[in-house]
């Protein structure tokens, strides 16, 4: 076989692989979106679940995806941000940062059904939340704090050392320093990593089931269980009561951490 | 090192005494934020271990993993079955998608055009994060009557199940490698060329090599997700508690199980499901050991 001719096959093969990843990725997307626009409706968003959660809307589900996430999104930012700030600009590097580094990483790698088991454990019956807002959003948070933690230590590493410089020359204190010049300048990447991480949380069913409960509620308190999408659209898929409800579920869920995504990268990329 | 540079310019004589307390306390503070990432996997372990071990010493760790007889409600926790159902679909979904994600991922790094690629990657990458409840879902619908039209029986099962999680890790595994592959400095292709080679053999002897351990771990990320992956498995793999004889028979793995039995589950029953938690996180940790021995043994050469 002439090496022209291998080429040609390889490059062939590769055009196949490259083909097939992008249509089936884009056959899922489409067959969601096709399948669940005509579930979608006004009244479908703001009305409870009838008969047997089959039917009628998911209002309550959202409130309680929405709530969860928040209630996450509140809770890491300031560890996570807190520790990433201690890793950039406070810690010698070190044993200590190693085991610091060492357990985030194993964190990332935590199947999020074992969160969901800690969360369970730990919240739910240690700590006698119960199934409620705020045992989802703790054990949301803890499984946030490695991603968000990751992406802005490396934020802040990348702020040019000259602006810390320059506040130092101007009598800066270190904390002055990193409230006034380095997190401002590191505050859009930042963002970038709370949003992306605040997308998976949304998405995340094995950890909320376990921890939010899997009770059809709108949550007031923090708690208040409440079932989340996630797990509304598992129980619609699985037991196929309201093939219709479940498109319509997994589209605006879709949609929504696809927007969550597209807009972490519009913030990326505005940074230029 | 600009830590001692500063300690000296900033004499604490010059800042008020309020300000140095101030300073402390957030050292405190930030210092104890770091720990939470500790403190946070430390409970994991605690309270899975806590809540898990007691069936090991109760129905003996040999007799656990070596057994696939579960009947928790006779006292009887043979896990083997879920563990050979954890390693069926895992290895079916790499064997299925990490080529198919490598080729991509060549393809957008060597062949694609600016344009294509400024497009496919990005759209790639947001893949990623569809929730695994709707890849689930999308198996259910799509992928579990096309499998049962195949191979008759139910549809849900090994091949199913495989199917769903080669799509799920694909997205992943492309985007890693893309960013592996498209590092190789450009000269490299280069000199390639120059001696007469063709593109896939620049590919396949120069570009492919110097990118190989950041390909590895990419795959190897991919399979640490596969073996946690518990919605879309759950959702077509058909969950019985046997080990499957057959392609097309269903399975069950260390996920699934947990969520499907925990709902009812009491007792000792809730233990065996808390104890492969534990077997879970002890497996997901040693991947994350295994990627840093292989990282420190790359530095050593």
């Amino acid at each position: 076989m002439s090496k022209r001719l291998a080429n040609n096959i390889a490059i062939s093969v590769l055009w196949v692989a490259a083909a097939s990843t992008v249509f089936v990725l884009a056959w899922l997307l489409a067959y969601v979106v096709v399948k669940g626009l005509p579930a979608l409706s006004w009244s479908f968003v703001t009305q409870w679940p009838t008969g047997v959660t089959a039917s009628g809307g998911i209002f309550p589900t959202i409130v309680a995806t929405v709530y969860v996430t928040a209630v996450g999104f509140v809770l890491v930012i300031p560890v996570a941000i807190g520790a990433a700030v201690y890793l950039a600009e406070y810690a010698a590097s070190g044993r200590f940062v190693n085991v610091i580094r060492f357990a985030a990483d194993s964190l990332a790698s935590v199947p999020s059904i074992v969160f969901g088991l800690f969360g369970l454990a730990f919240f739910v019956y240690a700590l006698g939340f119960k199934f409620s807002m705020l045992s989802g959003g703790l054990a949301l948070s803890l499984m946030m704090l490695p991603l968000v933690m990751r992406t802005t230590e490396e934020a802040i590493r990348a702020v040019p050392q000259g602006y810390r410089l320059g506040s130092y020359g101007l009598g800066g204190s270190k904390w002055q320093t990193v409230r006034r010049v380095v997190l401002p300048a590191a505050a859009p990447r930042i963002a970038t990593g709370i949003i992306l991480a605040m997308g998976r949380a949304a998405g995340e069913t094995a950890v909320v089931m376990f921890t939010a409960g899997m009770a059809i509620n709108a949550p007031i308190f923090l708690t208040d269980p409440g079932r989340t999408m996630t797990s509304h659209l598992y129980v619609l898929a699985m037991e196929g009561i309201s093939v219709k409800n479940a498109f319509g579920t997994a589209l605006l869920l879709v949609g929504m951490i696809l927007s969550f995504n597209l807009f972490a990268r519009w913030m990326a990329g505005r940074r230029g | 090192m600009l830590a001692g540079a500063r300690a000296a310019s900033i004499s604490q004589s010059e800042l008020e005494n309020h300000d140095v307390i101030k300073e402390r306390v957030l050292h405190g503070l930030l210092f104890a934020s770091a720990c939470v990432a500790v403190l946070g996997l430390v409970l994991i372990f605690a309270f899975v271990a806590v809540r898990g071990v007691p069936i090991f010493a109760k129905a003996g760790v040999v007799q656990m993993l070596s057994s696939t007889d579960w009947s928790p409600m006779d006292g009887r926790f043979g896990i083997l079955s879920f563990i050979v159902g954890s390693f069926a679909v895992t290895v079916g979904a790499l064997l299925l998608g990490a080529p198919l994600a490598v080729g991509a991922a060549i393809f957008l790094s060597e062949i694609a055009s600016p344009r294509v690629r400024s497009i496919v990657k990005p759209a790639v990458e947001l893949l990623a994060g569809i929730p695994s409840v709707v890849y689930g879902f999308f198996g259910v619908i799509v992928v579990v009557p096309q499998v049962r039209a195949l191979l008759g029986g139910s549809g849900f099962g090994l091949v199913s199940g495989c199917i769903v999680l080669a799509v799920m890790i694909v997205p992943t595994i492309a985007a890693i490698s893309e960013d592996a592959i498209s590092s190789v400095p450009r000269g490299f292709r280069e000199g390639s060329a120059a001696m007469g080679a063709t593109q896939w053999q620049t590919i396949k002897n120069v570009v492919l090599p110097a990118a190989r351990t950041g390909i590895v771990d990419a795959v190897v990320l991919g399979m640490g997700r596969a073996v946690g992956e518990t919605m879309a498995v759950l959702m077509v793999l058909g969950n019985a508690p046997v080990i499957p004889r057959g392609p097309s028979d269903p399975a069950s793995t260390l996920t699934s199980i947990i969520i499907l039995d925990m709902p009812y589950a009491s007792g000792d029953h809730q233990t065996a499901l808390f104890g492969i938690g534990l077997v879970l996180l002890l497996l997901s940790m040693s991947f994350v050991a295994a990627i840093r021995i292989l990282s420190r043994s790359r530095k050593a050469r």
